[in-house]
């Protein structure tokens, strides 16, 4: 078994959190599908969506640069960074240069990737993480297991226990709007007190240079009125054109992630508070590299919705932590396999091809289309499982020799009369929870060749 | 018509009557036709592919091509066998072929080509119909749940001509029922499980059997529901569409 595989195997094994797991993103789901079914025309915005996105890709440079300049005449440094390495430098740097020793931060999938919060802390520098679920995790170190809800899998109870210990709440209280009172109370103080705010960035305009910044509980808006320094992350593939084009995702983005027809806010940052600095690093890691490839570039366009995962059967029933990629299902499977193929490569197993992923995915990413072809690739990078090569050439020989096949077929018939003993073996994992079906004493082949029909 | 029956390795092997039933089917509604089973097919090659080994069935593509290459079309009662040969020979193995491009499932074929205005069967049961992943999201044969598109099923529209049928669908009509070939056995708890979950949810429509385009995803949901002891019976959809 791949390593997802097992870990799914152990997900499995509590029955009760597993059904809950399912159930609680198949709503999601069901909210996303009522919010679609209600605009008319979604197809044609998941389509104009894909095609701004494959547009902007494709002029990438010349939209950098635009939103560069923009950006500059509006008050904002903007910074340019090769790696995760740049990267981390190029904040800590900027907090170093003001002095600062706390930051408070709104959701980015891009610090994770590059293992921001680890650097910033092993050089003396609290991180506060602002969103709720991201707070959670972080008080309970633990990794996200979703992009969108991270903590979702967490029961209240647990964070009851946590905030207890943490926050010093009431003992045994695990009311959610108690807990929610006295998380807010506690972050409030870290707003008050931290030098620097850090943002991701959903979308960065080029027209106009805006930082666009969806949340909901407005913690993004919070991190970025109080200290006096404002850093934005964002990976290059975040540019739309224009403001038309924002109009377009912002449609999509909250119904796709969360069935919400809008996040409750939507903060465009064009310039510094008076007095104050705002910076964006644009990041590449690998994101360039990406674009040159033509069976994957178009997980580029991903705008990090979540419906992947949401609607995905097998992230629904085996959660983000089976996944070795911080990102989990669909779109996790293929971003972890480009960032190194040889560490996520245990993902793969993870998809039935059912396409459901291509079908949601409000930007179009082909990413079933994609999982084929990286499993394609397996055996060349010198991964490919023994078991399915061996059985894939037994398939070739049996397959390619039709008078070798018709001898298979006549003899197959003598496999029902082995003993389950034999048949139901360990090796043979389909035989766990299933019934072996009965050659027929006759195939159609040789019904058809007796005239039978 | 020149028609010619790809009848997949596994339905020539486990279901032949499936295999049976399509042709007797065709050759009652289409009796002008030509009706021809070249005696060399075997398989489309999927089962490889999905295991990452599409590289050793280029052969058998060829030979898709080389058998069925005279047909006005292919017909298959296997919506995932003919989705994989009409998608993913011109997409993945870029051996775009006009065998690949006129093969059809049988529903789509018999409910877009031949279009039968009533039907001589009657099947008095509860019939709870199984989209297959393949079927709905590569060949269209009804609207998938995930897009917004005008409702349809051409399997319920080809059913509604049997008498006394009564057709109903589970909740979650499209979700997958994990199958996916080699999938079910790398991947063997989510498989079982994503399985059992789709056999509860047809059982619950109080249906007496469970029908569909796919003798595959049917082989893995009667294998489970024979192993948990659940009384609920299988049939493909040609053998409704026959059945007197
Ligand atoms: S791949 Fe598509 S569906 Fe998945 S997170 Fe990205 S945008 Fe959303």
């Amino acid at each position: 078994m791949t390593r997802h595989a097992q870990l799914a195997k152990t997900f499995l094994t509590c029955r009760d959190a597993a059904v809950h797991h399912d159930h609680t993103f198949w709503h999601v789901r069901e909210n996303r599908d009522h919010m679609a079914q209600a605009v008319p025309e979604w197809e044609q915005l998941r389509s104009l969506a894909s095609d701004i996105k494959a547009h902007t890709l494709s002029h990438i440079d010349t939209y950098l640069e635009q939103f560069e300049a923009r950006a500059t005449s509006n008050g904002v440094y903007v910074h340019w960074a090769r790696d995760a390495r740049e990267y981390c430098e190029t904040v800590l740097h900027l907090l170093k240069e003001k002095d600062v020793t706390k930051v408070v931060k709104s959701k980015s999938m891009l610090t994770e990737e590059c293992q921001l919060n680890p650097f910033l802390e092993a050089a003396d520098i609290e991180v506060v993480e602002t969103d709720l679920g991201e707070r959670i995790l972080q008080l309970m170190k633990l990794p996200p297991s979703h992009i969108v809800m991270p903590a979702i899998h967490i029961k209240k109870e647990d964070v009851g226990k946590c905030f207890e210990k943490m926050l010093g709440t009431e003992k045994g209280n695990a009311d959610p709007t108690y807990l929610t009172y006295a998380a807010r109370q506690h972050l409030r103080h870290h707003f008050l007190t931290a030098g620097a705010g850090l943002t991701g960035a959903n979308f960065a305009v080029a027209q106009t240079g805006d930082i666009v910044v969806c949340t909901n509980e407005g913690n993004a808006d919070m991190s970025t009125s109080i200290p006096p320094l404002h850093i934005v992350s964002m990976g290059i593939e975040k540019l739309i054109p224009d403001l038309e084009s924002m109009a377009v995702f912002h449609r999509l983005l909250a119904r796709q992630g969360t069935g919400q027809p809008t996040t409750t806010f939507t903060s465009h940052f064009h310039r510094p508070r008076p007095g104050c600095e705002m910076h964006v690093i644009l990041v590449d890691n690998g994101r360039s590299q990406i674009l040159s490839r033509k069976d994957h570039w178009q997980t580029l366009k991903c705008i990090r919705c979540g419906a992947c995962m949401n609607t995905c059967p097998v992230y629904r029933r085996s959660g983000g932590y089976s996944y070795s990629y911080f990102i989990p299902g669909p779109i996790g499977i293929n971003l972890g396999m480009l960032r190194d193929a040889r560490k996520h490569a245990g993902n793969l197993s993870a998809c039935t091809l059912c396409q459901s992923c291509d079908c949601v995915c409000p930007v179009k990413v082909d990413l079933s289309q994609q999982i084929y072809l990286w499993r394609q690739e397996l055996d060349t990078l010198g991964l490919a499982n023994r078991q399915k090569k061996i059985m894939s050439q037994g398939m070739q020989l049996v397959f390619n020799h039709p008078r070798v096949y018709s001898g298979a077929l006549r003899f197959a018939p003598v496999i029902n009369k082995l003993p389950r003993r034999l048949t139901g073996v360990r090796i043979n994992t389909w035989a766990m929870a299933h019934e072996m079906p009965q050659f027929a004493t006759k195939s159609f082949h040789e019904l058809w060749k007796e005239g039978n029909l | 018509m020149n028609i010619g029956l790809f009848i997949p390795c596994y339905v020539d092997a486990l279901y032949p009557q499936v295999g049976v039933l399509t042709y007797r089917l065709l050759r009652k509604l289409l009796p002008e036709s030509h009706i021809d089973y070249p005696l060399e097919q075997t398989c489309c090659g999927q089962p490889m592919g999905n295991a990452g080994f599409q590289k050793l069935s280029n052969g058998l593509v060829e030979k898709y091509d080389k058998l069925f290459s005279a047909f006005d079309y292919v017909v298959s009662p296997s919506a995932s066998c003919a989705a994989y040969v009409r998608t993913f020979y011109p997409l993945t193995y870029r051996h775009p072929c006009k065998a690949a491009s006129h093969t059809m499932d049988l529903v789509e074929f018999l409910h877009d080509v031949v279009r039968p205005a009533s039907l001589p069967a009657r099947f008095p049961y509860t019939v709870s119909l199984h989209n297959s992943c393949h079927g709905v999201r590569e060949l269209g044969l009804s609207s998938p749940s995930e897009k917004v598109v005008e409702r349809y099923s051409k399997m319920r529209s080809l059913l509604s001509l049997v008498s006394d049928i009564h057709i109903v669908e589970p909740e979650r009509p499209d979700e997958c029922c994990g199958f996916g070939g080699m999938f079910s056995i790398e991947e063997p708890h989510v498989s079982a499980c994503m399985g059992m979950d789709k056999l509860e949810r047809h059982i619950q429509t109080g249906a007496d059997f469970i029908t569909g385009p796919d003798s595959s995803c049917l082989m893995h949901l009667q294998g489970l529901a024979m192993k948990s002891g659940k009384q609920i019976q299988f049939k493909h959809i040609v053998e409704i569409l026959t059945a007197f």
